[in-house]
């Protein structure tokens, strides 16, 4: 029971950080209707502009508000080039957008920032509490406990951001209808702009925990292989919702990593290990059977 | 007078045509043509740029150095970005190239040798697999254009079962591994060899697999907490090295008793992991450090003509720059083995560079004569052995550079390259191939 509760702690734990990844791709889904394939390659992005800024003898707290500037132009300039021509258009067409826009970033960061791994030292070691360990024999990690914290102030501080302000309402109305919207005075432009620097605030917090943990590099873009499965589970349009879904699907991996192989192994014979990798799209995909719409999100109702 | 001149002229004019016309004909016949399929954008980028630097940085060495027996190495690369599909791409936009006088094709992938292995050996150009790739073309009876030089995985996964074994105080009986590996058919290759280890040397083997890209491990190790072995073996590729590191620093297991291959020792895979990398061992088939007179000669020679091919002069010296520079002195040495049979300062076709591959000698007094001591093992291949050495070192992360463990380290020969011939002579029989008779070759 103590190991079953160990790995599944460990196991939210991981789903919030696959849960901060998540969350840009709900901020562009809320805005605009379509799904940021592009997201991943922000988070590395991000990550690169850290710690290129910190390479060139910025201290971290410099660093950090100059890559989230560098994040913050990079989305003026994605609406400015990319989605302003698009407006009206159908989601697909921006979404295909957003693929050549991923592939442009992938290019770019290692042009910018050259393509060295890197270690990014935030003050914080991935290495378990002493006390836990020596009263309950249990391995919890203070960095994870640090991120949870953090992805959990950044979702309450959206919560109210969307709930609570003008310019979270006026989202709100862009992603229903882009040109209904236009048409009551909302700034769509400025919006875009201002949802994409965001997107790209929570890209650099992602980046920087995931960065921090294995290392700079390209493969941060993989992290959106693990955000969608939370998404399809949470809701794309729901803050709340990404963080739920990360918590399931992070627990429930990690604990058929663990219990499903054996089982497997017994019926069939062989290594059934590893099934982590396509176990939460199997999960989420069951999941949409039952809730196409995802725990959280909106659901879905067109008038004849 | 003027049709005298007009006859000058048009006998200069046609003397200098027939010149320049003739010129590239002879600098083609005196050229050694390298395709080049690397990486050095993508997930792996950093480490195809350090392997690939060393490489060129070599054959532009050689070519200032007067060339392979006054033969120019000529070269081109393509961006593969580790993908099979762009691989085979590189490989057929350049193999015409190739086709009159080839250089041994390296692609340092495991997955693009696999997608070239068939289409090489159709059009007769010789595939390099230097600690990678198809490991039963250790049987050249079989693979007559495939080479998995130097070492293979199999051989190093004994190699590192022996260094255990040593450490243990010469016993393994009783003990407990885990093998956590990239869930490939990379990760995958050793297992065979790991088991019939296992069994030999009556120890516990575990095999963890960890899903792609591997920047996830916590179930893993909560596994390895659990089982509480004796050793990990890792067996990984980018970012589940550190991954692994990390994770491991989390779990409290401690470093000394995880060993690595050496696609899981090299800098790019432990300066990330910051101290949770401290006091990890991995093997390897290269050893780093500038201090190898031949490194130290290129730093002088190619840099400091402004030739170099890093842009980032600090990768010089380090285990995937110091793989690619052994690399490509594998490859000269063929062809200058085949030059030796065939005619020294001409340039050779693919049969001959194949016949080079299979017949190269690097003793220990050659490796001295190129001023690579100690930079790789001897290598002596055959037909029957395209592997030509099965060594490896041991060498352990001090949290500021690596340091050799060992002297070099052969693995048992004798368990694992029957495991070879099985799966070669199996293949021939399901493809239809007649192997060669070595003993006639």
């Amino acid at each position: 029971m103590q190991f079953f509760l160990e790995v599944m702690i460990g196991g939210l734990l991981s789903g919030v950080m696959y849960s901060l990844v998540a969350l840009g791709f709900v901020l562009i889904f809320k805005a605009s209707g379509v799904l940021n394939f592009a997201q991943g390659a922000m988070v590395f992005f991000a990550a690169l502009s850290l710690v290129g800024c910190m390479e060139k003898g910025a201290p971290f707290w410099l660093a950090l508000p100059l890559a989230f500037g560098i994040m913050t132009l990079l989305g003026i300039a994605t609406e400015k080039f990319v989605l302003r021509k698009m407006v009206n258009q159908p989601p697909i067409a921006l979404f295909m957008a957003t693929i050549g826009l991923s592939f442009f970033i992938e290019g770019l960061a290692p042009m910018l920032w050259g393509n060295e791994v890197r270690r990014l030292d935030i003050g914080l070691v991935d290495e378990p509490i002493p006390w836990i360990l020596d009263n309950w024999n249990m391995v919890i990690s203070k960095f994870d406990l640090f991120a949870s914290g953090l992805a959990l102030g950044l979702v309450a501080l959206l919560a109210l951001f969307f709930q609570y302000t003008r310019v979270g309402r006026a989202l709100r109305a862009v992603a229903d209808d882009h040109q209904a919207a236009l048409s009551i005075g909302i700034p769509l432009q400025h919006i875009w702009a201002l949802v994409w620097a965001v997107a790209g605030f929570v890209a650099l917090v992602a980046g920087m925990l995931w960065g921090a943990r294995n290392g700079v590099q390209f493969a941060l873009t993989f992290t959106a292989l693990k955000a969608l499965p939370v998404l399809i589970l949470g809701g794309f349009t729901s803050v709340p919702g990404a963080i739920v879904g990360g918590l399931i699907i992070g627990a429930s991996e990690k604990l058929a990593e663990i219990y499903i192989p054996p089982l497997l192994a017994g019926v069939f014979g062989g290594n059934f290990g590893g099934i982590e990798g396509w176990f939460p799209y199997v999960m989420a995909l069951l999941f949409l059977l039952i809730r196409p719409e995802g725990l959280f999100g909106e659901k879905h109702i067109d008038r004849v | 007078m003027i049709k005298r001149f007009k006859q000058l002229t048009l006998a200069t004019s046609l003397a200098v045509a027939c010149f320049a016309a003739a010129l590239p004909a002879a600098q083609a016949a005196e050229e050694q043509f390298f395709m080049i399929p690397s990486y050095r954008v993508g997930p792996y980028g950093a480490n195809g740029q350090s392997f690939y630097g060393g490489f060129i940085d070599y054959l532009t060495y050689v070519n200032m150095k007067g060339g392979i027996d006054g033969v120019q190495i000529a070269w081109e690369e393509c961006e593969t970005e580790y993908n099979n599909a762009k691989g085979v791409e590189c490989y057929e936009r350049l193999k015409s190239k190739a086709q009159k006088a080839p250089g041994p094709i390296h692609t340092m992938s495991t997955g693009i040798s696999y997608a070239l292995a068939d289409k090489a050996t159709a059009d007769h150009l010789p595939l390099a697999m230097m600690g990678y790739g198809l490991t039963m073309a250790v049987d050249g009876s079989v693979f007559p254009w495939l080479f998995p030089l130097v070492t293979t995985y199999q051989m190093q996964a004994s190699a590192i079962v022996k260094f255990l074994k040593d450490k243990s105080g010469g016993s393994l009986e009783g003990k407990k591994i885990v093998y956590l590996y990239h869930d490939s058919a990379y990760g995958k290759e050793p297992i065979l060899a790991l088991q019939a280890e296992s069994r030999l040397n009556k120890f516990t083997l575990i095999e963890i697999p960890v899903a792609h890209p591997g920047n996830e491990q916590g179930a893993q190790w909560q596994r390895i907490r659990q089982e509480k072995p004796d050793y990990v073996i890792l067996w990984g590729w980018g970012v589940m090295n550190m991954t692994a590191l990390n994770t491991a620093q989390k779990m409290g297991f401690p470093r000394e008793k995880m060993v690595g291959g050496w696609w899981s020792g090299s800098e790019e895979d432990v300066i990330p992991a910051g101290d949770a990398a401290k006091g990890y061992t991995s093997a390897t088939w290269n050893v780093a450090g500038k201090d190898v007179p031949l490194i130290a000669d290129i730093e002088k020679t190619v840099y400091g003509a402004g030739k170099g091919n890093l842009k980032d002069t600090s990768k010089l010296g380090t285990i995937l720059y110091n793989r690619g520079v052994s690399a490509a002195v594998l490859s000269v040495e063929a062809i200058r083995t085949a030059q030796a049979k065939f005619g020294k300062g001409k340039a050779m076709g693919p049969e001959q560079v194949r016949w080079g591959l299979e017949h190269l000698n690097l003793t220990e007094a050659r490796l001295k004569e190129l001023g690579a001591t100690g930079l790789l093992p001897e290598v002596k291949t055959s037909c029957s052995n395209h592997e030509g050495s099965g060594k490896v070192k041991m060498q352990q992360w001090d949290g500021k550079k690596w340091v050799p463990l060992t002297d070099w380290i052969e693995g048992n020969k004798a368990l694992i390259h029957p495991l070879f011939q099985a799966d070669a002579q199996k293949y021939a029989k399901e493809k239809g191939i007649t192997p060669r008779d070595c003993s006639k070759e």
